[in-house]
């Protein structure tokens, strides 16, 4: 305290009421440490909340209406993917079946699984179409075609999907609460950095289609192959 | 360190920037801009087409009575393109704008979703939503009313068409019920039927086979104006290579005169003078086909009558139309006359096709038969590439009907438009006289009105004076699709299905030298809580009870085309449609049904009490045609185009879009002016205008066109609409709107093609 009563001192006809703001000055004035601190604070807590936080809030989570098992699909089909999943005769492809389709061997439940009952009383039944979580689905301003990879270049379901076909449960649908598409289709990590694990679904942003593109064909492709 | 007011600001902006910082490290901004720029593509009104399997569904269209094959493209299960159906015989994969943009009827704004019973005044656009029971209940209890009170002569239907099953349903419910009053929309046929019955005695829809001629001369008709099947016509003279001679006489540089052969500019309402100066050359240098007027007409020469009076045949009378005098009339040079009348004399399979526009005007009886016997002279009747009448085919096998007597009396009783009566008996419908009659009468002789497929508050002449005399009227029951003018002006709307959205036999229309009898398929399902017509009607008759029930004895309107078509209905069904030869009568022989059983160049039959004279043939007399021609010093023409729907259903959006912006800018419809007439008045080009006729004024803009006669102005069918939706009412002028009616003296039907009008600077 000896500086206040140096302060004193040197200015008596301060009145007591100069003394407690006078007491402040000093150790008010911002110190460079402590602006450090805080610019820390704020830069820490930035990147917990957009490393961490942030993926959170982003993505909601929501389950398949029916907790479809593709492997007993696979081993009961003759066809493997194209059982269910087929190209169309003018070339396009079919995506996920409708109702019809399915019906085709449900149109009651051959098991006593409590999945298959659910379905076929909620949605057979009533003849109401599934309404399922779409993990690829793009934007209406994308043309993706299916013949020109499976059937143009050989690629395999899985190098895109993962191993979706022996999975035996669905996956959570994460969905992004701006966009409602899949979270998928960023790909699992918020960096996008890093590669996907063997038979994980591969993200589909544009960057991955001419990442692909440019490794596959030697260029990335222009805008109009997709965009048209 | 404690916090306080003086060091919060830097602390505070540390924190800020050392987040700020931090967050560029991490990826949420990146990925909120990639998100951000994501959601901007899907908000909740933008479109984004069907996904689905894509698939194709054969039907028949019946926007007009064309009847066009038509294939729609269906994306998962959603229709998203209308095309011409492929080798379908009347149209060959062909198809108009209104037929491309059919879809846009389907999924119209002005569409009645549901049945409507009228709240406060009529026309006001108040209205209550009501069940069909409700609905259905309310019109018959009305006709029960007026069946019990002993007046079912009292109830008229207007309807579009009368051809097809559809409508014979509608009449037969007519006749059960107990009227003479079913009453069809006015087509140039109408005038053309009559011609081919008084002169070769033959009931039916006239057949003009230009597949097979060779010389094309027409009379104004717009064969590229919407004229019978404009897909038809499209395969016949939209190539500019087709080798078919055609020869367009109308005043003004139509689509079809831009694409004939030859356009001849005429003075508006002179065709018939330049048919009679024709025949008077051809006669006059004996180009006529002699073996055929020898052998097989009637009145070509000079006759002597069962009363020994000597009579004046065609031959003669003609002598009036020499080319000088024609030339007079018509504004051709008697040069153009002669060698116009060689040409088709010479050709090898001539026709002369009457009626301008795309067939809604029937005009003047005298000028339909003078350009009929155009035909005759040179002998292209019932031939192979000639004129020919189509007889009916009765392909629905329908029950006996039995009537009560309540029926039978008003059978009876005359028809309230005067066809067929004393007045006009060769004439079968004369909806142009409906508005004069009941303003004249003292009650209204309709006191229920059913009004099918059409629009005759827009579409007949005088909207002002129509409107009033509908309005006289006590209840009008409408069954649009739409809410058109008619339907708005209604007391209850039992709205119909789509022509996407029902089934219906379709016979091709007017001019093709076949039987094609189509089926429109439902393509999609109803998309409102709209019934079919034949199913409304059912259900009327059922409510109805009696001898009227019993009429209409099937489930619903499929039940009764299944049953009444019998072993027709599977192939029908299969293929889509049904093709039955025309058998032309023996060229050899040629028989026609008349008095003489020749072709009568003298109509025996036509009623001639009213004709200058009291000859039967046809003479030049102008149409009188309203106005005082000091103060309405230009006349006045409506012309069609095949971008503007101009008659009983109206335009979409993709066709109003498509109209060039000398026809409507912004809200305002132009009028076609020579620039030397313009000139003459001081306008420029898009100036302003009052356009006035004796029955109207509106404000127009003036298009200068080198196209049209100087002291004649020009105005499209199909705009100036009060009702619909906002994509078509208030656009333009509805140019009928300012028309006036002029009854022909023989026939009865409106024979008016034009008014005179005056523009003055607005």
């Amino acid at each position: 305290m000896s500086s206040t009563n140096l302060n004193k001192a040197v200015s008596p006809e301060a009145g007591p009421d100069a003394t407690p703001q006078a007491h402040d000055s000093a150790s008010s004035k911002s110190s460079g440490w402590a602006v450090f601190t805080f610019f820390m604070i704020g830069f820490v807590g930035s990147l917990l909340a957009g490393w961490i936080l942030f993926p959170e809030l982003l993505y909601s989570q929501k389950n398949q209406p029916i907790d479809f098992n593709h492997a007993v699909h696979l081993d009961a089909v003759t066809d493997g993917c194209d059982s269910c999943h087929y190209f169309r005769e003018d070339g396009s492809f079919s995506g996920m079946p409708d109702l019809a389709a399915c019906e085709d061997c449900h149109q009651e439940a051959m098991t006593d699984n409590p999945e298959e009952v659910k379905f076929v009383e909620e949605y057979v039944t009533p003849g109401i179409e599934v309404p399922w979580l779409n993990h690829s689905k793009q934007p209406d301003c994308v043309f993706f075609s299916h013949a020109a990879h499976v059937q143009g270049a050989d690629m395999s379901c899985a190098s895109c999907h993962g191993d979706i076909g022996t999975s035996e449960h669905t996956r959570v649908y994460e969905e992004n609460r701006i966009t409602g598409y899949s979270r998928d289709i960023w790909g699992q990590s918020i960096s996008r950095l890093g590669k996907p694990g063997p038979g994980d679904p591969r993200p589909m942003k544009m960057n991955d289609c001419a990442e692909c593109h440019e490794d596959e064909t030697g260029h990335k492709g222009a805008c109009f192959q997709c965009h048209k | 360190m404690k916090i306080n007011r003086r060091n919060f600001l830097s602390y505070g902006t540390a924190l800020v920037l050392g987040g700020a910082a931090g967050s560029m490290l991490t990826p949420a901004p990146w990925k909120l801009m990639d998100d951000l720029a994501i959601w901007t593509q899907n908000w909740p009104w933008t479109p984004v087409p069907e996904d689905g399997p894509v698939s194709y569904k054969p039907s028949v269209c019946t926007l007009c009575p064309g009847g066009c094959g038509i294939n729609v493209r269906l994306t998962g299960g959603r229709p998203v393109k209308i095309e011409g159906l492929r080798d379908y015989p009347v149209n060959n994969g062909s198809l108009c704008p209104m037929g491309f943009a059919g879809l846009q009827y389907l999924y119209n704004p002005a569409r009645v979703i549901s049945p409507l019973k009228r709240e406060g005044k009529r026309g006001e656009g108040k209205w209550t939503p009501v069940s069909w029971d409700e609905a259905i209940a309310a019109v018959t209890q009305k006709l029960a009313d007026l069946r019990a009170a002993g007046r079912p002569e009292s109830v008229a239907c207007i309807t579009g068409s009368d051809h097809g099953a559809m409508d014979a349903f509608v009449s037969r419910f007519m006749t059960a019920y107990g009227s003479p009053n079913y009453i069809r929309s006015a087509t140039a046929m109408d005038a053309m039927e009559q011609a081919i019955d008084l002169t070769q005695g033959q009931q039916g829809t006239p057949v003009f086979d230009i597949e097979n001629a060779d010389f094309i001369l027409s009379f104004g008709a717009g064969l590229l104006e919407g004229w019978g099947s404009a897909g038809r016509m499209l395969n016949l003279f939209g190539n500019q290579k087709s080798a078919k001679k055609l020869i367009q006489i109308e005043p003004r540089l139509s689509d079809t005169a831009a694409r004939a052969t030859q356009w001849i500019a005429i003075h508006p309402g002179a065709e018939g003078a330049l048919a009679l100066g024709l025949a008077h050359v051809i006669i006059k240098e004996s180009l006529y086909n002699k073996y055929f007027v020898d052998n097989f007409a009637f009145g070509f020469s000079d006759w002597v009558d069962e009363t020994g009076r000597a009579r004046e045949g065609f031959a003669t009378w003609v002598k009036a139309y020499g080319p000088e005098k024609v030339s007079g009339l018509t504004g051709i040079t008697p040069e153009k006359i002669m060698s116009l009348a060689r040409d088709f004399a010479h050709a090898g399979k001539p026709i002369a096709i009457s009626g301008r526009g795309n067939d809604d005007l029937p005009g003047s009886m005298d000028e339909t038969l003078a350009i009929h016997f155009l035909n005759a002279l040179v002998g292209n009747i019932n031939k192979t590439g000639g004129v020919s009448a189509l007889p009916e085919t009765d392909y629905a096998k329908w029950p006996e009907i039995n009537i009560d007597e309540t029926a039978s009396k008003g059978l009876q009783q005359a028809r309230i438009d005067g066809a067929g009566g004393d007045e006009f008996p060769n004439t079968r419908f004369l909806i142009n006289r409906l508005p004069g009659i009941l303003l004249a009468a003292g009650e209204s002789p309709i006191q229920a009105l059913l009004v099918t497929d059409a629009n005759p508050l827009y579409a007949l002449a005088d909207a002002e004076n129509t409107k009033k005399a509908f309005d006289r009227i006590p209840f009008i029951v409408s069954f649009a699709s739409f809410m058109d003018e008619t339907a708005a002006f209604a007391d209850y709307i039992l709205p119909n299905h789509t022509h996407l959205e029902r089934l219906q036999v379709v016979p091709a229309t007017a001019g093709v030298a076949r039987q094609i009898i189509g089926l429109a398929k439902p393509v999609v399902k109803p998309v409102y809580d709209t019934r079919h017509i034949g199913d409304t009607f059912i259900n009327m008759a059922g409510a109805l009870g009696g001898f009227v029930a019993q009429a209409f004895p099937w489930k619903n309107y499929e039940a009764f085309l299944t049953e009444s078509m019998g072993n027709q209905w599977e192939e029908l069904n299969q293929k889509g449609r049904i093709e039955i030869d025309h058998s032309l009568p023996d060229p050899m022989a040629f028989a026609f049904n008349t008095t003489s059983a020749k072709f009568e160049f003298y109509p025996t039959a036509r009623s001639t009490k009213r004709q200058a004279g009291d000859s039967a043939l046809p003479t030049f007399t102008p149409v009188p045609i309203e106005g005082d021609p000091n103060r309405f010093k230009l006349t006045l023409i409506p012309y069609d185009a095949m971008r503007l729907a101009g008659g009983d259903i109206a335009n979409v959006p993709f066709l109003t879009k498509i109209l060039d912006d000398t026809v409507l800018k912004k809200q305002t419809g132009f009028v076609e002016i020579n620039p030397a007439t313009a000139k003459k008045l001081g306008f420029k080009e898009g100036d302003s205008a009052k356009l006035a006729t004796p029955k109207g004024e509106a404000m127009v803009r003036v298009h200068l066109f080198e196209g049209i006669m100087p002291d004649v102005i020009a105005m499209p069918r199909g705009l100036g609409h009060t009702a619909y939706s906002d994509y078509l009412s208030g656009k333009g002028t509805n140019v009928n709107a300012l028309m006036g009616s002029v009854e022909d003296p023989t026939s009865g039907l409106d024979m008016a093609w034009g008014i005179r009008a005056s523009l003055t600077r607005a």
